[in-house]
């Protein structure tokens, strides 16, 4: 056993859910008072890895060591009892609490039956004073900025003597000014010998705090290294630095010169000013990191919510869709990124989905034609190549891949032209993605036109016949499918709008 | 062996029915003879026509507090225009159901609209109406209605109560609303995932004024059977009435978390409700008592889906 100074050590984790390998052969220390990031991709297994951490994710195989102690897996209060706090991005902090009321939650101090709350409000400002945090303990927890209720969280960490903060994306929230005072937060707490990890996928933020990062990728582990003798640069295509190989299937060209889809300095729902066209057969492709604004230009197309200025033309027609109806009808259709909770009706069976949309233009006098519901659900089953014994199969007892195939007949059996897929492959096995893959170069094949919402670089790269980056609800970059490069497309999506330009 | 859990699942509300009907006929001579049998069915006529709207509610996972005070204010308003104000019986008749969906589609629309709970929203109307009930009919009972009208609560169609009828033939047209319109296949869409039903192409905000106009309207035609049958309009006609109904649609299995439910089984819930009181009358058990054991019965039926859903979640 090694007796280094670390505080923690993971060795060797792995954690494989069905069908997909989360984490593989993962190691990772921390040294006492050091700043550790661990940068990765969407999806490259940094929050699975931390969840280990807290005893949310029990790993198949490896060792957690806690100063020497060794744990096959940890468990929220294990985690607890040594010194190990997380931040999430979701605070978990009562609203209509005080701040000293929630650094105390579950723990309050008390007299006899009575809490005491002279006592925690006592306890509150020596650990304010501690991190120079100035909140008055006494406020109500749901009257503070996103940043103070930050520092609420951090506080009670540390009051509850946590000696290795993880941290998830911590400053995504927040304002740069916030950003700023949390920043302090982190040094003093250093200084006092806390460690920390912290996950982000601001580069400028890594180089500023952190004395080593780590880097991550389709979780496996790739390289730690300090943070002084590496750039964004090497960090960037550590990242993503992967070649392309055979994940996707050959495509016809199929682009037609007909514009499908137009839009004009599309606004509203936190985008700004988006234009740009596709035309047909063609397959465009939306990169940007996480809250880019992606999903929600494509919520504006589909009519789930309405654009504020600016044009979307279809077809030669300018149009406003109120609601998804209107949009199906005009021939758009989205398959969203929550195939579970938005895109499958689990609870029915593949024959009711994939009729949903269709329902009463093949009624007559609201009477459902059975024989045309089941015509038109056998069809695509067949063209969709549904896996299932029956029509009749409720659509909760499917794979994920054959759930987002139904979903893609739905739309298919209504006729749609444009389809927006918003992250079509998440949660899906690597053989169903090639199905789906497969299935996309048909449908453009056949002439209809894609719009490819992902955060996966690599299918965005091998789908895409033009790709277009989104950051903070501005289209910062475009790129044609001979200058595809994963660093570009990597830095148009980091590109921070200055909050100053009025 | 799953299937044959699966079956008992799935029908044990006719093995309650069956078990139940047996235990009454071997404790009580009187329980099965046809007119006993007829009374039965015509005592839940009422409950069950309003069942069927209620179930559409529950069905999309709300709740419907109004039934029975929209029976109470359309009978007193009815009551008013054919006794007070001599109005035609059909005439009158066709206000009340107008009324009684224009009560269910303002649920509807506030609910939809103003994404306010369900409970919460007709909870108002049943406090609402019942204020405006009393304020019309000034606390007093309205009599004195034509003979045709109250035909409809005490008629015979041969030798079937009319009451009977109309039940059966509400419970036939709500079937085929659930079972062979695509409305049906959109109750159980919004039930199941209202987000995704609304991303698959479906109106949800008409569907939902579609359901509790449509529960409006079953609880107006259930007011006029009770109307017609007490031939008097009472401003304490339906209270409370709507915790019946409540009780037999759940007792029914569909299930108060939504998406799921037949109508056949409420049918049978209904019937069970009806067995069980005219049973324990026959049994000379206290009407007290009945309560308690309504009470017990409607908690078994609510622990019985949620254990239900617990176990699915598990599995």
């Amino acid at each position: 056993m090694d007796r280094s100074d670390d505080v923690l050590q993971l060795q060797h984790i792995r954690k494989t859910y069905p069908g997909v390998v989360a984490l593989d052969d993962v190691s990772l220390s921390v040294k006492q008072g050091e700043i550790h990031a661990l940068v990765g991709e969407n999806g490259a297994g940094k929050s699975t890895l931390i969840k280990t951490c807290s005893g949310a994710v029990v790993p198949d195989s490896g060792v957690i060591r806690v100063n020497g102690k060794e744990f096959k897996s940890m468990t929220p209060q294990l985690a607890a009892e040594n010194g190990i706090a997380i931040i999430y991005q979701e605070f978990n902090l009562v609203g209509g609490l005080s701040v000293a009321e929630n650094i105390f939650l579950g723990r309050a101090v008390r007299k006899g039956w009575v809490i005491d709350k002279k006592a925690m409000a006592r306890e509150t400002e020596k650990v304010f004073q501690k991190l120079n945090i100035h909140i008055d303990p006494y406020e109500l927890v749901q009257n503070l900025t996103v940043g103070y209720q930050q520092m609420v969280e951090i506080a009670k960490a540390i009051q509850q003597n946590a000696k290795i903060l993880i941290m998830d994306e911590p400053s995504a929230p927040l304002t740069k000014v916030e950003v700023n005072s949390m920043f302090k937060i982190i040094d003093t707490l250093k200084a006092s010998g806390v460690s920390i990890i912290y996950i982000s996928h601001r580069m400028d933020e890594i180089f500023r705090l952190s004395d080593r990062v780590t880097v991550l990728r389709d979780g496996a582990y790739i390289k730690t290294l300090m943070t002084k003798d590496t750039n964004v640069d090497e960090l960037v295509s550590l990242m993503v630095g992967r070649t392309l190989t055979e994940k996707f299937p050959e495509r016809k060209p199929c682009v037609r010169d007909e514009v499908v889809l137009e839009l004009d300095a599309l606004t509203g729902n936190g985008d700004s000013k988006i234009s740009f066209s596709l035309r047909k057969g063609e397959i465009l492709g939306l990169g940007g990191l996480i809250g880019a604004g992606r999903t929600e230009l494509a919520q504006m197309i589909f009519g789930v919510v309405p654009k504020t200025a600016g044009k979307i033309i279809f077809k030669g027609k300018e149009i406003a869709p109120k609601s998804p109806r209107e949009a199906i009808d005009l021939g758009i259709a989205l398959v969203p990124e929550d195939r579970k909770r938005q895109g499958a009706l689990l609870s029915m069976s593949i024959k009711e989905n994939i009729n949903m949309p269709i329902y009463e233009k093949n009624a007559k006098l609201f009477v459902v034609d059975r024989a045309k519901e089941k015509s038109a659900a056998d069809q695509y089953q067949k063209e969709m190549r549904i896996k299932a014994p029956s029509i009749n199969q409720l659509v909760k007892n499917l794979s994920g891949g054959n759930q987002q195939k139904v979903i893609l007949g739905k739309w298919l059996a209504a006729n749609s032209e444009l389809i927006i897929f918003d992250e079509p492959t998440r949660g899906i096995d690597i053989g169903a993605k090639y199905e789906i893959y497969k299935l996309m170069n048909e449908l453009v094949e056949q002439g209809k036109t894609i719009l490819l919402i992902s955060s996966e670089m690599e299918e965005l790269m091998g789908m895409s016949d033009r790709i277009l980056v989104l950051s903070e609800g501005r289209l910062t970059g475009e790129l044609d499918r001979g200058s595809f490069n994963q660093e570009t497309i990597m830095s148009y999506a980091s590109v921070v709008q200055e909050e100053e330009t009025a | 062996m799953k299937k044959l859990v699966h079956l008992i699942k799935e029908e044990a509300i006719f093995i309650v029915l069956l078990v139940l009907f047996i235990f009454f006929m071997c404790t009580s001579d009187r329980f099965l003879s046809l007119p006993n049998l007829l009374n039965i069915a015509r005592q839940v006529s009422m409950l069950g026509i309003a069942s069927v709207g209620m179930t559409y509610v529950i069905l999309i996972g709300g709740i419907d507090l109004s039934t029975g005070s929209i029976i109470t204010f359309v009978n007193i308003i009815t009551a008013y225009f054919m006794v007070n104000m001599g109005m035609n019986m059909w005439a009158a008749i066709l206000i009340y159901l107008l009324v009684s969906t224009g009560i269910g589609f303002i649920n509807g629309f506030l609910v939809a609209n103003f994404n306010m709970p369900s409970l919460i929203v007709t909870f108002a109307s049943q406090i609402i109406f019942e204020g405006l009930a009393y304020i019309i009919s000034k606390g007093m009972p309205i009599f004195g209605f034509p003979a045709a009208f109250s035909e409809i609560g005490q008629g015979y169609l041969g030798p079937i109560p009319i009451p009977i009828i109309i039940m059966t033939v509400v419970f036939l047209i709500g079937g085929f609303i659930l079972n062979k319109t695509y409305f049906g296949r959109y109750f159980y869409a919004l039930g199941g995932n209202e987000t995704a039903s609304e991303l698959s192409g479906i109106r949800v905000k008409r569907v939902k004024y579609l359901i509790f106009s449509l529960s409006g309207l079953f609880a107006g035609v259930a007011g006029i059977v009770m109307l017609a049958r007490t031939n008097s309009g009472q401003p304490t006609a339906g209270k409370g009435y709507e915790f019946d109904v409540i009780t037999a649609v759940v007792l029914g299995g569909v299930s108060l978390s939504g998406g799921s439910g037949r109508l056949a089984n409420v049918v049978a819930g209904v019937l069970i409700m009806g067995v069980l009181k005219n049973g324990m009358v026959l049994l000379n058990i206290s009407s007290y008592v009945q309560m308690v054991v309504e009470g017990l019965i409607l908690l078994l039926a609510v622990g019985f889906d949620c254990v239900q859903k617990k176990g699915l979640i598990k599995a």
